[in-house]
């Protein structure tokens, strides 16, 4: 069985578990700049910079993943969120992104694997790519719209280049996640078209969008269907939503994009919304009530957290939906469905 | 089975839209003025040329930037990253519009969304056209293929249908997604004086058709412009070229085309003699006038008195302004012209003013009355979307205009008497319904909160607690609103909210409102019929004394709903297999011999005189809420008066309609070989007709019928008819220009007895002499209205054949809308409104039965059968799954 294969078989019996948060896992390590920055003498602060931690405190993304692992997840997601030539420029780093990349798909790989041999039951790596921090569909420039600070081919392969290196290194799957900008995301998914042609196999793409603001636009301003009109052409293995807010807001996006999308969907909402401190309280069994929700109307194929959640949170998930029986994908009419922000469908 | 009143269970339909209408302005070929903002630099202005495109009611639009003197590529590129930040505009799809393909692919990489490309075509072999393919495939676009290959550009039907079908095959073999491919198989000027160039109008219609029967799922666009190409400089035969050409392409599948909606004339106000002289053009047939000249020589001779005009058309086009006010707002209603709107609205506002009238008048009358004729003339195929949205347009301008004096009169009533959020629900965007009731509940008093179109429920619940409001009004007009509407109550039930619900719209019901709303929410919500009934049940809502027995009221009334439902099916449904080994089995020995006078059977004129005989009186009284059985109700002790007064006012009626024939009465019915495939009917012409079977389990002798039990699966004949009731528009506009609603009522009441008595006679000629299986059947007019006869004639929507959506099938087969002139809207409801259509089963052991309650099983085997999915299927079977 390819990847695809294996995972579509394991998701068609039961809901599969993601991980949850890294950022918090590694605020817990108390680490100083001096362990991040290792012996790398980049020139640069490196604290903050988590994705280099897979080069000089490999122990640190080690244990997480067998956290998650731990707790049920079935997947672990890469800890490459920043690790693209534009996001290292910010540590001097963009000279390691191969090596960050390579090395953060290998540790998760190892990880996984370690736990399959224990139970039979089989683990994927999803490599992770974030959105960075550029956007191609608007202008930083307000009295400029027509401004851009960055052009798709450069952004497509700055993908490509995280990309091929997390498949080096062994990921099941690319995930482009965090999706603000819906043209950034296409640009992802060319970047995985082209490796897949120097490859010659199929790399499969998970896609996860992510809402700023609660009627169900991203930042480039596309609703959820709108979204998934302009990237059904990546053949998603997933497709779903990730981070901004917790399960509570996303709750009627969710039901929109499991009536509409015939691939599998997977959800890892915040741990409900930051308090004043800009820390995450909401306990572990009060998100699993609410994605369990989800599973109960049969929405959702994929669970899991984002900011804020622990292995704690990924635990009382796995346990919430244990036995639940997953969605079904629906088959879709072949009708033409475009879109500009908002969906446009012809009629048969 | 008259469908006066769209049925509570109609599901609607297919959300999507039918004919796309692509703004074509922001284009430098088609556009002098855009092509010279952008060789100006000008991107300003032109931003704002493609956000009136959109505001006009483009639902793509087509940007094109070939211009020799441009750098188009980087025209193309600074114009998409400026419209990318303007929401209004980049909220449609847009189509990247250029013959260089660097052009194409810069467009590409520069839209978020999901566009389309135009064009790629065969012209330089198939491996370019298959990368280019691969290559939209990998941005996600689709792709308009024009009918162009190594040889040159298709020109004749078997040219067009042999480089699509070749495209089609190789598109598909890489994997491209059928629905992405949009055709464009050449539109070519005719009426050139070159012989060859005579077909070319029809070779496209007959090309499409054909392609669309070849290649699934894939859509038609075509240029207009060069059809009438020779008559440049005339813009009046021009115009009524391009009218005529939509009126048959549409139908023949031509579902996109690039337009401005200024070129195109509503099909019916086209001069008959130049319309004609265009139909016999463009279907290349031979004139009836004109002596033994050809139909090219026709239309040019005639184009000489259209030629110039354009000075007298400019004449003509002033004459209307002289005209009185009402039929003035008309004319720019149905012209979609808002040059003059908000004069005209002022005038007919004072004159209502001076003789004590009020501002909401203006409304309710003139520009109701103009809205109706443009639905009717674009349910009959005769006024096509972009011109409707023109004039949906105008009617805004003028309730805009009069809003402030529809405020400026509440105001002196004082304080509001309640606060109101209107809404149009997230997906929908028709608003001028709610448009309308908002302006009737301002008027009386109440203050609303208009939030628009596509609005979230998000939006709806922040502003009813910010703004402490009293109520809230959903409204919606096509299906998927449904679901929406129940999605807002569930969120208010969520939020611990109290206020009433109220809910308005095209295809809201009580029946939906009180099996799928009501229950969401434990506040009060209400199902609001129309704008009129709005007033009253606010002001209920909101009465210390009223409200709360009000919203009992209802609450009681909903319940008997959901318990008149509950009460059916609630026994065990079988396995689809074991209910068809229980199928009905007649004996096939009795069955009809094969149609007396088989074929198309058109009736342009039934005798009203001999429908009128055939009345059957019981629904008539049963309308007007008499209960009782005709002639017995005429004496009854409690409602006889009323009856005997109603039914000689309707007496009265009837001897003007039929003296003076305001009614036309016309038909269609036909017969067609067949054989039982299973639960289908599958004809000889390789139509298929799924019906669904009964899934109830049956106590012991009780077959599971399926209609498709009547039918021999040795082979057999199946019939099927559509009659409908025209000309009562008219009637009906007098009536209500005259406030005489009475009458109104009265005249569609009598016009629905009409297409029932008609449905009925028809069916007794084809017992007798067109199918002739029972040539010596002689039934009363009682015997005849309880069906004492052999055979049935069920219809789609109705309780045997429960999804309206194979309607669309019948009227196809009938040609209904040429051969009795009735239109399905896209929820499938006839027009005109008194219409009546069925199929025949001559069977004698064949008989009506309801199909009540099926399982998941039959719907999704029924989705396969049907080619829909099953999405689809549940939403028009919904209500025979609960």
């Amino acid at each position: 069985m390819t990847p695809r294969e294996a995972f579509e078989d394991q998701a068609s019996r039961r809901i599969l578990i993601t991980d949850g948060a890294f950022g918090t896992e590694i605020q817990n390590w108390k680490l100083s700049e001096a362990d991040y920055a290792g012996d790398l003498d980049l020139g640069h602060d490196q604290k903050g910079n988590n994705d280099i931690l897979a080069l000089t405190k490999p122990e640190v993304p080690e244990a997480i993943h067998r956290a998650y692992f731990e707790a049920g997840a079935d997947i672990a997601e890469t800890n490459t969120f920043s690790a693209n030539r534009i996001s290292q420029a910010d540590y001097g780093a963009q000279g390691l992104v191969r090596e960050i990349n390579v090395a953060s798909a290998q540790l998760a790989r190892k990880v996984a694997d370690e736990f399959t041999a224990k139970d039979g039951r089989p683990r994927f790596v999803a490599g992770a790519i974030g959105p960075t921090n550029k956007t191609l569909s608007l202008s930083p420039d307000v009295n400029d719209p027509g401004y851009r600070e960055i052009d798709w081919d450069t952004l497509v392969d700055v993908y490509k280049e995280q990309a091929a290196a997390l498949v080096e290194g062994g990921a099941d799957f690319i995930l482009i996640e965090t999706v603000f900008d819906t043209l950034n995301a296409k640009a992802g998914i060319m970047a995985v078209r082209q490796l897949e042609a120097e490859l010659g196999r199929e790399v499969p793409i998970m896609l996860s969008m992510t809402l700023t603001d609660l009627s169900g636009r991203n930042l480039s301003g596309h609703t959820v269907e709108a979204f998934w009109h302009a990237v059904r052409h990546a053949r998603p293995l997933t497709i779903g939503l990730n981070c901004s807010f917790g399960a509570t807001q996303l709750r009627p996006h969710v039901k929109v994009l499991s009536e509409i999308a015939d691939s599998l969907i997977m959800i890892y909402p915040n741990a409900g919304l930051p308090n004043e401190l800009g820390a995450y309280d909401e306990m572990p069994a009060t998100t699993a009530g609410f994605v369990k929700e989800w599973a109960d109307a049969g929405q959702v194929n994929v669970l899991g957290g984002c900011c804020g959640s622990t292995p704690a949170h990924i635990v009382e998930i796995a346990k919430a939906v244990e036995g639940l029986p997953p969605r079904r994908v629906p088959e879709l009419a072949p009708v033409t469905r475009l879109a500009g922000l908002e969906p446009f469908t012809m009629a048969a | 089975m008259t469908e006066t009143s769209a049925s509570a269970a109609t599901p609607a339909s297919a959300s999507g839209s039918r004919f796309v209408n692509i703004g074509e302005r922001t284009n430098v070929t088609g556009s002098a003025r855009f092509k010279k903002l952008i060789m100006a630099g000008d991107y300003a202005t032109a931003v704002e040329v493609a956000r009136q495109q959109v505001e006009n009611g483009a639902q793509v639009i087509d940007i094109n930037m070939d211009e020799g003197l441009l750098d188009a590529l980087e025209a193309m590129t600074t114009f998409l990253n400026l419209i990318a930040a303007e929401p209004d505009i980049a909220r449609v799809p847009i189509m990247i519009d250029s013959s260089k393909w660097d052009v194409i692919e810069a467009g590409l990489k520069c839209v978020s969304g999901k566009p389309i490309v135009n064009s790629i075509s065969m012209k330089e072999g198939e491996e370019l056209f298959l990368k280019q393919a691969r290559t939209c495939m990998a941005y996600g676009a689709a792709v308009v293929v024009m009918a162009f290959d190594e040889t040159g550009q298709a020109d004749t039907k078997a040219r067009k249908v042999e480089i699509c079908s070749r495209a089609y095959k190789l598109l598909t073999g890489i994997g491209f997604p059928p629905e992405d491919i949009i055709f464009d198989p050449n539109v070519f000027a005719v009426a050139t004086g070159i012989e060859e160039h005579d077909r070319y109008a029809l070779d496209f219609i007959e090309a499409v058709a054909e392609i669309k029967a070849a290649c699934p799922h894939v859509h038609f666009s075509g240029g207009l412009s060069n059809l009438s190409f020779s008559f440049r400089g005339n813009e009046t035969v021009r115009r009524a070229m391009h009218s005529v050409f939509l009126y048959y392409a549409i139908p023949a599948g031509l579902d996109m085309s690039i337009v401005n909606a200024g070129q195109l004339d509503v099909y019916d106000q086209i001069d008959p003699a130049l319309r004609e002289a265009c139909e016999d053009v463009i279907l290349m047939r031979t004139p009836k006038a004109g002596g033994d000249q050809t139909a090219t020589e026709r239309l040019i001779e005639l184009a000489e008195s259209f030629k110039g005009k354009d000075k007298a058309q400019e004449k003509a086009t002033q004459e209307w302004r002289t005209w009185e006010p009402v039929k003035r707002i008309e004319h720019a209603l149905v012209r979609g012209i808002d040059a003059h709107i908000v004069d005209d609205t002022e005038e007919a506002r004072q004159a209502i003013f001076a003789r004590g009238g009020r501002p909401i008048e203006v409304i309710e009358g003139p520009l109701m009355d103009g809205m109706n004729v443009v639905g009717d003339l674009f349910g009959s195929g005769k006024m096509f979307l972009p011109q409707v949205v023109k004039s949906a347009r105008v009617m805004k301008k003028a309730v805009a205009h009069l809003i402030p004096f529809i405020e400026a009169e509440k105001d002196a009533n004082s304080k509001a008497k309640g606060r109101i959020i209107m809404a149009t629900v997230k997906g929908d965007v028709h608003d001028i319904g709610k448009n309308i009731v908002g302006v009737v509940l301002q008027c009386n008093g109440y203050e609303v909160i208009d939030l628009g179109v596509m609005v979230p429920w998000s939006t709806i619940l922040e502003t009813a607690q910010k703004e402490d409001v009293d109520i809230i009004g959903l409204s919606g007009l096509i299906t998927p609103s449904l679901d929406e509407m129940v999605t807002v109550a569930e969120e208010m039930q969520r939020a611990d909210m109290k206020i009433p619900l109220l809910i308005g719209g095209a295809t809201t019901s009580k029946v939906h409102t009180a099996l799928r709303i009501d229950p969401a929410y434990t506040g009060a919500v209400i199902h609001v019929l129309d704008a009129s009934r709005a007033v009253g049940v606010a002001s209920q809502l909101l009465s210390d004394t009223q409200a709360e027995g009000y919203i009992e009221s209802v609450a009681i009334d909903y319940e008997k709903v959901r318990e008149a439902r509950a009460g059916k099916g609630k026994r065990d449904v079988l396995p689809i297999a074991d209910a068809r080994a229980n199928a009905f089995k007649p004996d096939f020995a009795d069955k009809a011999p094969a149609p007396m006078q088989p074929g198309l059977h058109v009736f342009e004129d039934w005798d009203l005189a001999d429908l009128r005989e055939t009345f059957d009186w019981t629904p008539f009284f049963r309308a007007w809420e008499l209960a009782g059985t005709y002639p017995a109700i005429l004496d009854d002790e409690v409602v006889g008066e009323s009856a005997r007064n109603l039914f000689e006012d309707a007496q009265k009626m009837l001897d003007t309609i039929v003296e003076e024939k305001w009614l036309t009465a016309r038909g269609v019915c036909s017969f067609w070989e067949c054989h039982q495939d299973g639960d289908d009917i599958l004809l000889a012409d390789g139509t298929r007709l799924p019906m669904l079977r009964q899934q109830v389990e049956k106590s012991r002798d009780r077959a599971n019928f399926c209609l498709s039990d009547f039918v021999d699966p040795a082979g057999d004949w199946l019939g099927g008819f559509a009659v409908g009731i025209h000309g009562i528009d008219e009637h009906i506009a007098r009536f209500k220009a005259a406030h005489d609603d009475y009458s109104d009522i009265l005249l569609k009441a009598l016009a629905d007895r009409f297409a029932e008595a008609f449905a009925e006679r028809l069916h007794q000629h084809v017992r007798t002499t067109l199918w002739g299986y029972s040539p010596d059947e002689q039934l009363t007019n009682e015997a005849l209205i309880r069906e004492q006869y052999r055979g049935i004639r069920p219809a789609p929507g109705y309780p045997a054949c429960p999804d309206h959506s194979l309607k669309p099938i019948l009227f196809d087969l009938l040609r209904a809308q040429d051969t009795a002139g009735i239109t399905l809207t896209e929820s499938q409801a006839m027009l005109p409104t008194s219409a009546v259509s069925g199929f025949y089963f001559a069977h004698p052991e064949s008989q009506y039965f309801g199909v009540a309650r099926i399982g998941r099983d039959q719907l999704e085997d029924y989705a396969a059968r049907r080619g829909v999915d099953i999405a689809t299927a549940e939403r028009w079977l919904r209500p025979n799954l609960d």
